[in-house]
């Protein structure tokens, strides 16, 4: 069932089948959410005892998610197009007054993808986890917290109504808080976790009371409900929901200006990263965007307002990434950048949300492929992130290499790599759009083919710059598996838009609109892609590739880069803009509440103290003064009764 | 009825010149035998007045007065003795000791 807008778009309304007609596996949906958690539960009540084989039953139980999704999606393509909507309805949740919630689940064209990419990388990293957290004592705790993230994002993608999904992002938050400061006893981990935690919650303010206004507006939080009604509850409306979900989205996504924690979450142990970075937690704003479609389509301020944060946001990223000397944050500025990309895509509307979540789903395969390979040089490294202690690593890492140069080729969009695809598309369609907004990302796709570069050239090629005592060595093959894996998808990626499938896929949950007249050829638009990353990949070689690398980071370098090694002072903006006035604020208050409340207390206790030292002095000792005062009382009692007799 | 209005016009003069004595003077005997006056001031009152209403209510409680004033002579002297002992002076004044 669609709406139509007067553009000609059309706008899906959520209207599912409920499992128990659907059949097949469908009935045993809340297992795929089940499964995770019950892994996590396990590990975390077991405690020790469960040490021996944790990480088994952790990895044991993503696994089994997988295998579930995997009938799901085969059961989903068997079924009709306009009725791949399958809700399950598991029990009454929140049941107030007028307000009925229920714990509903819902698996369509969409979040059949994200349950595909979430359980299918996230096995993949739970697999390598084994062999990188091999050392580690508390290996089971760690494989419990994985369990519980990816439960959490399945919960955000299964939910059928916001307050499941809040549930779902509220556990990504606290799964990526214990994950980042895994390793607490390093007050770094612990500082970047908590930052982590506190910026999402800033985000977590615009998605509650989204979920507010959801709720006084439709009273209801239902997908359902709201995609019927939505063009019914007037654009002022729709536009204050749509930038409050956009604020939630950035915290989430870290998107400018909530961007500030994702580089420190790199104090977590490198699967974490790219867990966060590829399955979880960051696609969740690109997520809520496109779930969202019904509220944006009605609020175009909004959609123009997620544009222009995704464009600063991927030229910010790809800035900061340019000027890292640390492997992982070079990797987390990448990130950033290409997230900005599917934001903007999905701030295009109808015409970009299937490229968005295609770019979001090669991007997972990717980028989880680039983390866990950084992860395994690290791991032949003794634990060293800095690039410039690396170089001509690929002879001694062979595997290692090769499975990290697919990544790069498909980040940097190599022709028919899985990466050209999803973002020739999304620069195609910026281009078109709005052509302001796609000569940037196009700008943003040449920076990414230089920092990528740069990365790939001081990590593998060149000279030894290692440090002493550092013997180079290829990882064991439980963490090349998953390397040579993801390293297949990065490459292969691009067969999901063969014949446009995955826009076709999409079409019940995000609509469609008559397509555009293109001015050129799409093959120009490749053209132009493919040669502006090819001007940054010779930007770096001429500049990294062909120099000698210096093992210290030199210091007489520009503004700009001197301003891309801090974050883009990411840290001081926010210091300045909101952390000084927060704490001038907090000063004031204390000051307040010890002047005013406290002066209230404490001046009525000094009145009374006063009274009673001057009604002290009455006590003089003389028995006549007593007897006087006596006297007095009596007289004054009489006259009282004679007055009031009177 | 005359008759009553002057036993009680003598009892007010006379508790009024025991309550100045009791303000005004200093020696502990005299500031005593002030109190004395004004407890006899009140019994007359009481007699006079149950004289007036015919019954003994009013005799009874001077009898009680009288005991009370013969009990508080008792320790009021012996209080007077001890301090007079202890300070060499009867002065109420003197004893003034107990204060803030």
């Amino acid at each position: 069932m669609f709406l139509y807008t007067e553009g000609g778009h059309s706008i899906p309304v959520v209207d599912p089948v409920s499992a128990a007609d659907a059949g097949g596996v469908f009935p045993l949906l809340w297992l795929v959410i089940a499964l995770p958690l019950l892994g996590a539960t396990i590990l975390l009540l077991g405690g020790r005892r469960t040490d021996a084989w944790g990480h088994l039953l952790g990895t044991a139980t993503a696994v089994g998610s997988f295998v579930l999704s995997t009938l799901l999606l085969i059961a989903m393509m068997g079924r009709e197009e306009g009725d791949r909507s399958v809700t399950q309805h598991l029990w009454d949740w929140v049941s107030v007054g007028g307000y009925e919630i229920g714990m509903d689940l819902l698996v369509d064209p969409l979040s059949i993808l994200f349950l595909m990419l979430i359980t299918g990388v996230g096995s993949l990293i739970h697999v390598y986890s084994i062999g990188y957290m091999e050392h580690d004592p508390r290996r089971r705790r760690f494989f419990a917290y994985l369990n519980l993230f990816v439960a959490a994002m399945l919960m955000l993608v299964l939910a059928e109504n916001y307050l499941g999904v809040f549930l779902g992002w509220e556990g990504v938050g606290l799964a990526s808080y214990l994950l980042i400061g895994f390793w607490q006893h390093k007050p770094s981990a612990a500082a970047a976790a908590k930052k982590a935690f506190v910026i999402n919650r800033v985000g977590d303010i615009g998605m509650s009371l989204a979920i507010a206004m959801f709720f006084v507006t439709f009273g209801s939080a239902s997908f359902t409900v709201i995609s019927a009604n939505a063009s019914g509850a007037g654009e002022g409306t729709m536009t204050a929901i749509g930038f409050l979900l956009l604020l939630g989205a950035a915290g989430k996504s870290a998107q400018v200006p909530l961007q500030a924690w994702l580089l420190d979450a790199m104090e977590g142990p490198t699967p974490v990263s790219a867990l966060i970075h590829a399955a979880t937690m960051v696609t969740a704003g690109v997520y809520l965007v496109v779930r969202s479609n019904f509220v944006f389509e009605a609020a175009p301020a909004a959609q123009t307002a997620v544009v222009v944060v995704a464009t600063v946001t991927l030229l910010w990223g790809a800035v900061i990434g340019c000027a890292k000397d640390d492997i992982k944050k070079a990797l987390a500025g990448s990130t950033m950048s290409q997230i900005g990309y599917m934001m903007l895509a999905a701030g295009l509307g109808v015409y970009g949300y299937a490229y968005a979540i295609f770019h979001l789903i090669t991007h997972g395969f990717f980028k989880a492929n680039m983390f866990l390979g950084a992860g395994s040089v690290m791991h032949g490294m003794n634990d060293d992130v800095d690039m410039r202690h690396y170089g001509a690593l690929r002879k001694l890492m062979p595997v290692t290499f090769l499975t990290f140069a697919m990544g790069y080729l498909a980040i940097i969009g190599f022709p028919l790599f899985s990466g050209f695809w999803s973002k020739d598309k999304i620069i195609e369609t910026a281009l078109v759009e709005s052509p302001v907004f796609g000569i940037c990302a196009l700008i943003g796709a040449g920076v990414t083919g230089f920092y990528m570069t740069r990365v790939m050239l001081m990590t593998f090629f060149g000279e030894k710059r290692w440090q002493d005592g550092v013997h180079p060595h290829e990882s064991p093959s439980v963490m090349t598996f998953p390397l040579i894996v993801l390293a297949a998808l990065s490459v292969l990626g691009g067969v999901l838009y063969l014949g446009g499938w995955i826009k076709d896929w999409l079409v019940p949950v995000v609509g469609k609109a008559p397509e555009h007249e293109l001015p050129f050829p799409a093959i120009v638009f490749s053209l132009i892609t493919v040669a502006v990353v090819a001007v940054g990949v010779a930007v770096a070689w001429l500049t990294v590739g062909k120099r000698p690398i210096p093992s210290t980071a030199p210091t007489d370098v520009s503004f700009v880069t001197r301003a891309a090694r801090n974050d883009l002072y990411g840290d001081a903006i926010n210091d300045t803009l909101v952390v000084e006035p927060g704490k001038a604020l907090t000063r004031g208050l204390v000051s307040a509440d010890r002047s005013l409340v406290d002066g209230l207390f404490t001046g009525g206790a000094s009145l009374v103290q006063g009274l009673g030292q001057g009604l002290r002095r009455a006590q003089n000792g003389f028995v006549r003064s007593y007897a006087l005062s006596i006297l007095a009382g009596v007289v004054i009692v009489l006259a009282a009764l004679l007055v009031v007799n009177l | 009825m005359n008759d009553v209005n002057a036993y009680i016009g003598l009892s007010a003069v006379l508790f009024t010149i025991g309550a100045i004595g009791v303000l005004t003077r200093r020696n502990a005997i005299v500031v005593f035998m002030c109190v004395e006056l004004m407890l006899n001031a009140c019994n007359l009152a009481l007699v006079a007045f149950a004289h007036q209403h015919g019954n003994l209510d009013g005799q009874v409680a001077a009898f009680f007065v009288m005991v009370v004033a013969a009990a508080e002579v008792v320790v009021g002297l012996a209080i007077i003795m001890t301090i007079f002992r202890t300070r060499r002076s009867a002065s109420v004044d003197d004893a003034s000791l107990l204060k803030y």
